[in-house]
């Protein structure tokens, strides 16, 4: 039984590693071909992406995108979640919905809504509205993480501040805050990683006049192959795997995920 | 008026009355035990008192000032909440020393304060620890600690010793009783517990179904329970009917107790006897025969259940005061009138 | 702090910045969206207002319902493959100690962000002749020459499958995280064997769970768009996928939105019965 479970865990952790280890061999070739197992060894695709204007310019833009694109998805969450914890309004949950929705609904159709209107309103390519496409579409991110913060707060803590003479802004400021940070900062460096790893969006609104990541990465597929790719994939997982692994170590992820709480294994 | 009166005072939650018409004068510096079963609307009393909840009608007036619509925050009272409800993301010191802080008091009072109060709570030396490390005993002390640290008026309590285990809750009320009376601070505990009204208070309410069922010293409550609720829920007692014979004499269970006075007209009633009360003689010796149907020897005390005309009766004596009786064994039961108080119904 | 309903309109005031941002830039880009799957084809630009139904039309067309059948068999497929890989894996993962439950987490949410392009890249390497599986096949001498396994459907599934896999497992894991561990004990207690307390316990206990589960992940798959182009051939192509090859390279706004909007009426009629299902579970 457990020489099963232990094959079974050995064929998923294979299975979703498998393509992303022949990425990362794939990315040392000496020269510029696409074989596996590596024909000699070299970081300079690495380097490349730093070194190449244009792979520098699509990082820039990516990391840019994600930053700022991350800050305005927190800033919208963080008012709505606290208002649907502190205020009993039943229809104030059309936005909790408006907030989920398009991050359910498949991208294309979001993609397309954000084309529509961009063009629309005559702003169609500039980059700012990249960054106004995905913050609603990850906004879902930190209004989850904050809701299942706030929901977490025990709110005697709040009426204990209160007894002790903290009016409502004070037991923000002293008590909500410090509480939600984690799960505030958590909501931010979901949305950051997965804007940095948004393709269709960033495409149907800036596509045209900018290229961030995947997108150099999709035309560069098109045209076809060049180890920098293999480099900045592995570049990618590795930024992912490190903002969910500090997520993991300084947070409780498990709770982040729908565990009820850290005791509970 | 010094003190904290509650006038009239109704929370109603839709059509449920949570509290329902209470009326109460808290004396300066007394040690109040609100006591009910759960749901009898003890804790929504005090967070009436604590301005967490809205009466719905009513008024709760502290000092001659009418604080009924003051928001909790201006109130200038310390609360320890069931939960304790002590930040986690602060250390002991900063817990103790928020409502300072807020305040605006510098980095030296506060520390000033800190270590008054915990040396009070015999717990010096923990001001930079953090709250989760701390045992439930010590969180407890630190969240009375923290609820003291301002000096407030009202000293309010919502069940704060449930969390403890039954050796350190016993140890603690006679600590926090003897805390209040030095520093004789008006307090109300929550307390689904006898044992611990009976302990701490100056003064126990019985509350049921959202009105004051009888609100007196411990120890009155105990001997003068005003209903059968009250007998049943503080303590252990025996309920008996009693009723008036043709000749007009007061009988239980069929026997006749000539000195047990009825009020006046009343031609059923109900009385209650504690268990200590309760005597066992030798068969025909009694009032009752009976049979012995279990003994719980608990060492210090032996509960004898007796079975006599239809009804269980507990008696409680002392192993010297009875040293034997065997489940099985006939016994006469005596109930002297003077330990029988009649109750309403 | 009690919840109390708002009494001042200052109270409203943190509602008006996240409710103006979701109006004007999620409610007004659906309204416009779905007023443009009503207006005519404007060659020269995007399009001119209009009021036809010939986009709707267009779907009668035998070519539409080949892509539509095709694109619903293929996100029912992937569904079908995620849940039977992942609901066994997750309920054993749920009874790892809490490092190793964290450690799997952190990787399936890297895997799970990573870019369809990255994830259509990486398969299409390891699916091509050069750098592929099949070299490692000739090398242990299980083939004779290494081939190139794309374009194929089983290429595009398999993409499509470890693309929603890790999104499977996550879903499932609150569920299954929170699954009263005595029920199983009991069944053990009772001389039910692990496997048979798992398929006699855990799955009937949380059905719905997993049909919940499986419409979110087949929705998810409906969604993906690039997969089907990187790794299939244009007969592998799913609604999303034309969906974007005609709003960008054919031009065809109004058509592309009337595709979209259909696409939405499906997706919601399905969230909506999740949420039905999700609805039972929590009555029962």
């Amino acid at each position: 039984m457990n020489a099963l479970r232990r094959l079974y865990f050995l064929a998923v952790a294979l299975f979703l590693a498998a393509p992303l280890l022949v990425v990362a061999g794939v990315s040392v070739n000496e020269k510029q071909d696409l074989t596996f197992p590596p024909r000699g060894f070299s970081l300079a695709w690495y380097a490349q992406i730093f070194t190449d204007p244009e792979w520098r310019a699509a990082l820039f833009h990516s990391l840019t995108l994600a930053v700022c694109s991350a800050a305005l998805a927190v800033l919208i969450a963080l008012p709505l979640a606290w208002f649907l914890w502190r205020r009993i309004a039943p229809w104030a949950n059309v936005f909790q919905v408006l907030g989920l929705a398009p991050f359910i609904l498949p991208p294309v159709i979001t993609a397309l809504g954000f084309l529509s209107f961009w063009a629309t309103l005559g702003l169609f390519g500039q980059f700012f509205t990249a960054i106004v496409s995905h913050a609603i579409f990850f906004v879902t991110l930190p209004l989850v993480t904050l809701s299942l913060g706030f929901a977490s707060i025990d709110r005697s803590l709040v009426e204990a501040a209160a007894t002790m003479g903290a009016d409502d802004r004070t037991v923000a400021r002293t008590v909500v805050l410090p509480l939600i940070l984690p799960y505030l900062i958590s909501g931010y460096a979901f949305a950051f990683v997965l804007s940095l790893n948004e393709y269709i969006i960033a495409y149907m609104t800036i596509g045209f006049t900018t290229e961030t990541l995947p997108i150099k990465i999709f035309n560069a597929l098109r045209y076809g192959y060049t180890p920098t790719m293999a480099s900045v994939s592995v570049f990618f997982v590795a930024v992912a795997a490190l903002v969910f692994g500090s997520i993991a170590r300084f947070g409780d992820i498990r709770r982040l995920l729908g565990a009820l709480s850290s005791e509970d294994s | 008026m010094s003190g904290l009166s509650i006038n009239a005072i109704t929370k109603r939650f839709g059509d449920f009355a949570a509290v329902d018409d209470v009326t109460l004068a808290v004396p300066h510096g007394s040690f109040v035990c609100l006591l009910g079963p759960s749901g009898c609307g003890k804790t929504t009393l005090l967070r009436m008192i604590a301005g967490l909840e809205e009466p719905s009608a009513g008024a709760i007036v502290l000092d001659g000032d009418d604080i009924t619509t003051l928001p909790t925050h201006k109130r200038n009272l310390g609360m320890v909440f069931q939960s304790l409800a002590l930040f986690p993301h602060l250390t002991v010191g900063d817990n103790i020393a928020y409502a300072l802080r807020i305040r605006g008091a510098s980095k030296q009072d506060q520390r000033k304060r800190v270590e008054e109060l915990l040396s009070m709570i015999h717990l010096s030396g923990f001001a930079d620890r953090p709250v989760t490390k701390l045992s439930g005993g010590q969180r407890q002390r630190v969240a009375i600690a923290r609820a003291l640290a301002l000096s407030p008026k009202l000293f309010l309590l919502d069940e704060p010793l449930s969390a403890l285990d039954a050796k350190l809750r016993e140890a603690m009320q006679v600590e926090l009783r003897q805390l209040q009376q030095r520093l004789g601070i008006t307090t109300i505990v929550v307390t689904h517990d006898q044992r611990e009204a009976m302990t701490m208070a100056d003064l126990v309410v019985v509350m049921g179904k959202g009105k004051i069922l009888q609100a007196a010293a411990p120890i009155e409550i105990y001997r003068k329970p005003a209903d059968a609720f009250v007998a049943d829920f503080i303590g252990i007692t025996n309920l008996l009917p009693v009723e008036k014979d043709g000749a007009g004499r007061s009988t239980v269970l069929g026997a006749a107790v000539p000195e047990l006075a009825c009020p006046s007209g009343m031609t059923k009633a109900t009385i209650s006897i504690r268990p200590e009360d309760v005597r066992l003689t030798a068969p025909g010796k009694g009032m009752l025969d009976g049979t012995v149907t279990f003994v719980r020897d608990l060492g210090g005390t032996i509960e004898t259940f007796v079975e006599a005309a239809g009804t269980t009766i507990t008696a409680v004596a002392t192993p010297r005061e009875r040293p034997d009786v065997q489940v099985g064994q006939k016994v006469g039961v005596l109930l002297p009138a003077e330990s029988c108080v009649v109750v309403k119904s | 702090m009690r919840r109390e309903p708002p009494r001042s309109p200052a109270d409203y005031a943190p509602l008006a910045f996240p409710a103006l941002m979701l109006i004007v830039f999620f409610v007004v880009p659906f309204s416009i969206m779905i007023a443009v799957s009503f207006f005519k084809r404007d060659p020269a630009g995007f399009y001119k207002p209009d009021f036809v139904f010939d986009n709707y039309a267009r779907f009668l067309s035998a070519f539409f319902g080949e892509v539509l059948g095709f694109s619903l068999m293929l996100a029912v497929t992937v569904a079908a493959c995620c849940i039977v890989v992942a609901f066994p894996f997750t309920y054993l993962l749920t009874k790892r100690p809490r490092r190793v439950q964290t450690v799997w987490l952190v990787g399936l949410l890297s895997v799970l962000s990573l870019s369809e392009v990255i994830i259509g890249f990486a398969w299409s390497t390891l699916f091509s002749r050069t750098a592929g599986i099949t070299n490692l096949f000739v090398a242990v001498g299980l083939m004779s020459e290494p081939v190139a396994l794309l374009p194929t459907f089983g290429a595009v599934l398999t993409g499509m499958v470890y693309q929603a896999l890790p999104y499977t497992i996550l879903v499932l894991y609150p569920a299954l995280v929170r699954l009263d561990p005595t029920m199983t004990e009991a069944a053990r207690t009772l001389g039910a064997s692990p496997m048979r307390a798992f398929f006699n316990v855990v799955v009937p206990a949380l059905r719905n769970t997993i049909v919940a589960t499986l419409i979110m992940v087949f929705v998810f798959a409906l969604g993906s768009y690039l997969l089907p182009q990187i790794l299939g051939r244009p007969r592998h192509w799913t609604l999303s996928v034309l969906i974007t090859d005609q709003a960008i390279y054919q031009s065809n706004m109004p058509f592309a939105a009337a595709m979209a909007v259909f696409l939405v009426l499906i997706s919601l009629s399905l969230v909506g019965l999740t949420l039905l299902v999700g609805r039972r579970e929590n009555a029962a």
